[in-house]
């Protein structure tokens, strides 16, 4: 997995690149909360990831929860197959599309 | 890291089930659409892939994953069970098996680029099969099941709802990602029963960010499932997650919802667990070695007891001769269920050669069915190991140049589908192994002009069936008119032979031309502890196994004059070759006034042993000689007596062929 990340004024966006999975957890929870801290704006782009998994939902769901509690913008501008089906599976597309 | 015990589970553990993959794909062979046997191989690979992350082999579980994907869709539904898909699942468990193979030899994990490409290879193939993303259902998840596990019971009733509502509550326990299962196949494979009405996901767990571990579950789902399944199919759906998911599975509608009796469902649950306690209790794993160590206990037991018997006839006291009989029984007795221990039945080792047959069906084009019986026999652990590779061989020809091609079988009346049957049952003292087909049978005069060729026999020599059968077991010796892959190359039979010979046993063959063969294998009971008939050689012991003893002869004076030029004598007007042990053991004390044959037989060939002395019955343990011993002609073994004395254990198949060959000189 790999998060690159382009920082412009207070707009963040972060391009995730690869698996999603319980593998690269640690350190994508780190990557995803560094990075919501020091902007006021994360876009998140998922469009290169391969694989999904729990993992990866839980910390998407963290991120935008953590993102409202500090009133900061948080948004998903494109999915990858693999995250839309897992959306969709847990019914929770509608949830980050709000 | 060779001798890491987890590894060395993991290699145990990952061998069973390559093994139960390949028996499931067989099986699927004929039965492809039957769920249980999917089911089965998908558990076992996933189990595979599992325990590869648990111990980080990189490879196995890079590869296993790849598996596990395409299986998953084989259970969705989504690949067909095609016989192409089976030829390249077998080849995945060889490369696993493969892989395994050289974790256990210790050799370096990274090692080997041609095992590396092979992987390559089939990975590519497998992607293949793995059908383009779809977007209402993922394809390639990452983990799924893992095996059988405790289900709450809410619901009241058992019998079927007719609505085909339900509502099911899952709530999954932290460590669920770590134990390598994800909810999202489980939700997955359940869509696959029926309608996913509606899913809600709850979230409210998910700590605040600080404590939040990103490796732990902290879902939970309530989910509105519209089903013609009944609740027992849908159970099954969960059936693997272990101790580590709360389900709850409601029927809709039903007026029981409201009041789950929860008291009635306690009793239930711990009858559950109660069963699942006392299957596992069944069976233990006990590593070999604990099990050595005990029968070598019980081996010496056995000697201390002997030592005892004898100072009780020395002492001649009543009361100490019948306690001493009384432990002698009770001895008698351990060692037999001692020995048993060490048994397992042969029918797991029988049934690995369906894939054999089924492989070199496809490859010569020959349509044969193995046909296997006796896989109850038990036999001794250490045998068994050692018994697949001759079996192998045997297998090998039978199919190979045993059977004839469909067409020439059926221009001879015979069925086009050969039969190579495997058969395995026990007979006096000893177990029997059957490989028997129905094809050509041995050719004779082949091998006649072969054994010529080779100066063998020379021309004009007669020889009987069997004795013409025999030279097939000589080394290089190999009619086969075309070198195939599977054999030909005439290094067959004699190394079976070999192999066959180290476990003490004995192999022969019986041909019919045109009717088929049937090489039988014969193994000794027991490979540690033998009933055994000793005599004495000058000033020392020597013991022969009894089952082998046919009767014990006083040396005539005719006989003895005679036998100093020649070495057979006359049993009830038989020819019976025989052997000096005096002479073959080199013995330099002087003869005794009178001396004794012990009539031996085996494999249906009597031998006389000439000795000094008969001793009688002992029970013998047998020590394995050391490695300078190991070639000496005629001795198979040693052990130790009552008092302490080394007697060396006669190789009796050892030295029937011995006295047939000078016979014939």
């Amino acid at each position: 997995m790999k998060v690159n990340a382009e920082k412009n004024n207070g707009l963040c966006r972060l391009q995730i690149e690869g698996e999603m999975t319980i593998s690269a957890a640690t350190e994508l929870k780190k990557s995803l909360l560094d990075n919501l801290a020091n902007c006021s704006e994360l876009e998140i782009d998922l469009s290169q990831v391969s694989e999904m998994d729990t993992t990866g939902f839980q910390l998407l769901f963290l991120v935008k929860r953590e993102a409202s509690l500090l009133n900061k913008v948080f948004r998903i501008i494109s999915h990858s197959p693999k995250t839309l089906s897992v959306l969709k599976l847990y019914n929770m597309k509608d949830f980050f599309e709000s | 890291m060779k001798t890491d015990p987890v590894l060395q589970t993991f290699i145990i553990e990952s061998s069973e089930n390559v093994q139960e993959m390949e028996n499931s794909l067989l099986q699927l062979e004929t039965s492809p659409d039957d769920e249980d046997t999917i089911n089965a191989l998908f558990r076992a690979a996933h189990t595979i892939k599992g325990s590869a992350g648990i111990v980080g082999i990189d490879n196995v579980e890079r590869f296993t994953h790849i598996v596990e994907n395409v299986l998953e869709q084989v259970r969705l539904g989504e690949i067909k069970v095609t016989g192409d898909l089976i030829g390249l699942l077998l080849k995945c468990c060889d490369h696993i098996g493969r892989l395994v193979d050289i974790l256990s030899e210790g050799e370096d994990k990274a090692g080997n680029p041609d095992l590396e490409f092979e992987g390559q290879s089939i990975m590519e193939q497998l992607t293949a099969y793995i059908v383009a993303d779809k977007d209402d259902l993922p394809s390639a998840q990452k983990d799924t099941q893992g095996v059988a596990g405790e289900r709450k019971e809410i619901s009241s009733d058992n019998r079927m709802v007719e609505t085909g509502n339900w509502h099911i509550s899952l709530k999954f326990s932290r460590d669920v990602l770590r134990d390598g299962m994800d909810p999202l196949s489980f939700i997955t494979y359940l869509s696959k029963l029926g309608e996913i009405a509606g899913l809600t996901t709850l979230h409210d767990a998910i700590p605040d960010a600080g404590e939040m571990d990103p490796e732990s579950c902290y879902l939970g789902f309530e989910i509105d499932f519209r089903s013609d399944s009944d609740k027992q199919t849908i159970e099954d759906v969960f059936e693997f997650v272990q101790e580590d998911c709360e389900i709850s599975i409601l029927p809709l509608h039903s007026e029981n919802k409201a009041d789950p009796p929860v008291v009635g469902a306690a009793p239930e649950k711990q009858e559950q667990i109660k069963a699942f306690k006392a299957k596992e209790a069944k069976t233990i794993r006990v590593d070999t070695n604990k099990l050595d160590q005990l029968i070598n206990m019980v081996g010496e037991l056995v000697i201390a007891n002997a030592n005892i018997d004898q100072q009780a006839q020395r002492i001649r006291d009543n009361s100490l001769l019948e306690s001493a009989s009384a432990l002698s029984r009770l001895v008698e007795d351990i060692r037999d269920r001692a020995m048993k221990v060490r048994m397992v039945p042969i029918g797991e080792t029988f049934n690995r050669f369906k894939r054999v047959v089924r492989d070199i069906s496809r490859n010569t084009g020959k349509d044969i069915e193995l046909v296997i019986s006796g896989g109850d026999t038990e036999l001794d652990k250490g045998v068994i190991e050692k018994i697949g590779d001759p079996l192998m061989h045997l297998i090998r020809n039978s199919a190979d140049h045993g059977i004839e091609e469909a067409d020439e079988r059926l221009a001879l009346n015979k069925p086009g589908k050969g039969t190579i049957r495997l058969n395995a049952f026990q007979e006096t003292g000893s177990i029997v192994i059957e490989v028997s087909d129905d094809g050509r049978g041995l050719n004779r005069s082949r091998i006649m002009n072969k054994a010529m060729e080779r100066g063998i026999i020379n021309p004009g020599q007669s020889l009987s069936d069997r004795e013409m059968y025999d030279l097939i077991f000589e080394p290089g010796f190999s009619t086969a008119q075309k070198v195939t892959k599977v054999s030909g190359r005439g290094v067959g039979m004699d190394v079976v032979k070999r192999n066959i010979e180290t476990l003490r046993g004995s192999v022969d063959v019986e041909s019919h031309e045109g009717v088929g063969a049937t090489v039988h294998i014969r193994l000794p009971l027991t490979m540690a502890i033998i009933d055994g008939f000793m005599v004495g050689v000058g000033p020392l012991f020597y013991v022969i196994p009894l089952d082998m003893v046919v009767e014990c002869l006083e040396l005539s004076e005719a006989d003895r004059q005679a036998s100093l030029k020649r070495n057979y004598a006359d049993l009830h007007g038989k020819v019976l070759p025989f052997l000096r042990l005096r002479d073959l053991f080199n013995e330099q004390n002087g003869r005794p006034p009178y001396e004794h044959v012990v009539v031996v037989q085996y494999a249906g060939r009597k031998t006389g042993l000439v000795v000094d002395e008969l001793h009688g019955e002992v029970q013998a343990v047998i020590k394995s000689l050391g490695r300078v011993y190991k070639d000496i002609k005629g001795v198979s073994g040693a052990t130790i007596l009552g008092d302490g004395t080394v007697a060396l254990i006669l190789d009796v198949p050892g030295l029937v062929q011995t006295a047939k060959r000078m016979r014939k000189v």
